[in-house]
């Protein structure tokens, strides 16, 4: 192609409208988030620029802490469950089995249907009088009383874990799936003809082979799971007495319970902390591995 | 032969398979059953999984129940069809810019639409609600679709991108040496061919915004009229007295059109998860 500079120019004005709307819809926001965590906005027209008062009011009083703590908690086993459940439904999907194409079709369902929508299914689960859970575990003379799991702090908690679970798994699984028939099949026939058994070739080639992408799919999973809210805001939003309130459930009440905009702001910023420290994280753990495997 | 399993363990899989699909389907099977059960019968003990004396009576009296019902499942296809056609629109030219161009500043640009995607609107909202309310959009179906689509934008990019870089760029040459204008080569030479991509981010990008429709809908809009479908069950979902087999009913005509879509896209659906995912 000719002058690189019309071509440049050329390349630009595609790009135009995407950054355009990028800059204002999300750039933009997220300057102001910073702005505004260091004001006392809220629904008055006029704010006034506090500094870090803000910071220092939800740093110092003292449940923020513990709203972290439980949001990396509930993040971690979230993640750590969906990357266990998603890679062994994958080898299972990636198995040699009559059946693949139906039981592909048949996982989908969590990550197609309106999450909403499936987060009510959920909720009537986990209803204590009427709901499957506890109608089946009474059934069975498990337990012998109606078990109202939301109600509880320590059930909701695990409820809300299972229900995102559920939904993050089918991404995960297809993932995963993709990135076990992007192996290349000549590996595991020069392996089978030196006598490797399964279980070796699973450890020795698969998983090895494996690793970088399930480094990114923990990756998108974590974020996904440490911004998640639908799920917790419906089943629970929050509660009971605040023992399901991660930092996305608590900066929501925060800015659009209280109206508390510059205070809500602040726990926005502390939040996309977070979240660009798991990319900086990440991304060292990428290059590592490129090193890893130049040597 | 490699792939041969002993008896026992295709059975184990087999075993382990319908255990993975029962967690994943056991909600929609629970609802399902319940939308067939008499409200009576929802409410008695001992639990019992199948419907007695079950009926499709609740299809029937959701309209009820529920007036704005088909209003909201309009609104839920209203607000994804003009997400996905901003998205379309806006992803195509620039996905070509990246796939085919080197230019100051590229990478970093490619780089910066990923970030995006670390920043959920839940993080973004209050802002947010400040730059719909200045612009005027609380209360239309405006302030769902335009941040609905900023958020699906990024990950199309990328998608696409991918997708058209496997063009060979000889073809473009060709067209060049022809004497064709680059706008007219995009159009009539990389257009045609990226179809097939266009499509999968196309799909993507509807049952992106048919799953978001949440917090937006929530928060930047409180008119009944404009409310999606989960937004609208919502509502009916948080009262006192939840009438539930008709909220099962009303979630399972919601979730038809999509599911049709996707038994017969399915095929499209797992090409593109992995063609965006994993070549990078």
């Amino acid at each position: 192609m000719t002058s690189t500079r019309s071509a440049s120019l050329f390349a630009l004005a595609l790009l135009a409208p995407a950054l355009i709307y990028i800059l204002i819809i999300v750039a933009y926001p997220l300057f102001d988030t910073v702005v505004l965590s260091f004001t006392n906005a809220s629904l008055r027209p006029t704010s006034d620029w506090v500094g870090w008062a803000n910071y220092e009011r939800i740093f110092g009083a003292g449940n923020f802490t513990e709203v972290i703590i439980r949001t990396f908690i509930w993040t971690f086993f979230s993640v750590a469950a969906k990357m266990i459940i998603g890679t062994l439904g994958a080898t299972l999907l990636n198995a040699a089995i009559p059946g693949q194409a139906i039981f592909r079709i048949l996982i989908m369902p969590p990550w197609i249907v309106p999450m909403a929508i499936g987060i009510f299914m959920w909720g009537w689960m986990y209803n204590g009088q009427f709901g499957m859970i506890s109608g089946l575990l009474q059934n069975f003379g498990i337990i012998d009383k109606p078990w109202p799991i939301l109600a509880y702090g320590d059930s909701a908690f695990w409820a809300t874990i299972v229900t995102d679970v559920w939904i993050g798994i089918p991404m995960v699984t297809i993932y995963m799936l993709a990135a076990m028939q992007s192996i290349p099949k000549d590996l595991y026939e020069a392996a089978w003809t030196d006598g490797a058994g399964r279980g070796y070739r699973f450890r020795r080639i698969t998983l090895p082979l494996l690793v970088p992408a399930l480094l990114t799919m923990s990756l998108l999973s974590m974020i996904a799971t440490f911004n998640s809210f639908d799920i917790i805001w419906i089943l629970t939003q929050g509660g009971p007495s605040g023992t399901t309130t991660t930092m996305i459930i608590d900066t929501y009440k925060t800015a659009m319970g209280s109206r508390k905009y510059g205070e809500g702001a602040a726990r926005a910023v502390v939040i996309c902390i977070f979240v660009s420290l798991f990319c900086i994280v990440y991304f060292r753990a990428v290059r590592k591995l490129a090193q890893g495997e130049a040597k | 032969m490699i792939d041969r399993y002993k008896w026992y363990e295709t059975a184990l899989m087999y075993m382990g398979m319908a255990v993975f699909l029962f967690f994943i389907l056991a909600p929609f099977i629970e609802g399902f059953l319940v939308s067939l059960k008499p409200l009576a019968l929802l409410f008695s003990t001992p639990y019992s999984f199948l419907p007695k004396n079950g009926s499709f009576d609740a299809y029937f009296s959701m309209w009820e129940s529920v007036p704005m019902l088909g209003m909201h499942i309009f609104n839920s296809f209203f607000i994804s069809s003009v997400v996905t056609l901003i998205v379309v629109v806006i992803v195509v030219p620039a996905s070509y810019a990246f796939a085919r161009f080197q230019f100051t500043g590229s990478s970093l640009m490619l780089g910066g639409f990923l970030a995006v995607n670390m920043f959920s609107g839940a993080v973004l909202l209050i802002p947010l609600f400040r730059l719909m309310r200045q612009l005027g959009l609380l209360n239309t179906y405006w302030a769902m679709i335009v941040p609905g689509a900023a958020f699906l934008i990024p990950s199309s990019i990328w998608l696409l991108r991918t997708y058209m870089m496997r063009i060979p760029k000889e073809l473009d040459e060709a067209a060049w040496v022809d004497g064709a204008s680059r706008l007219y080569t995009l159009r009539r030479v990389i257009l045609p061919l990226a179809m097939p991509g266009i499509v999968v981010v196309a799909i993507m990008t509807f049952i992106g915004a048919y799953a978001q429709q949440f917090i937006f809908a929530l928060t930047f809009n409180s008119k009944t009229e404009f409310m999606p479908l989960p937004v609208g069950l919502f509502a009916f979902f948080g009262k006192q007295e939840v009438i539930w087999n008709e909220l099962m009913a009303a979630s399972f005509i919601g979730i038809l059109p999509v599911m049709i879509v996707i038994v017969f896209l399915q095929r499209y659906l797992v090409a593109g998860l992995t063609a965006g995912a994993i070549k990078q």
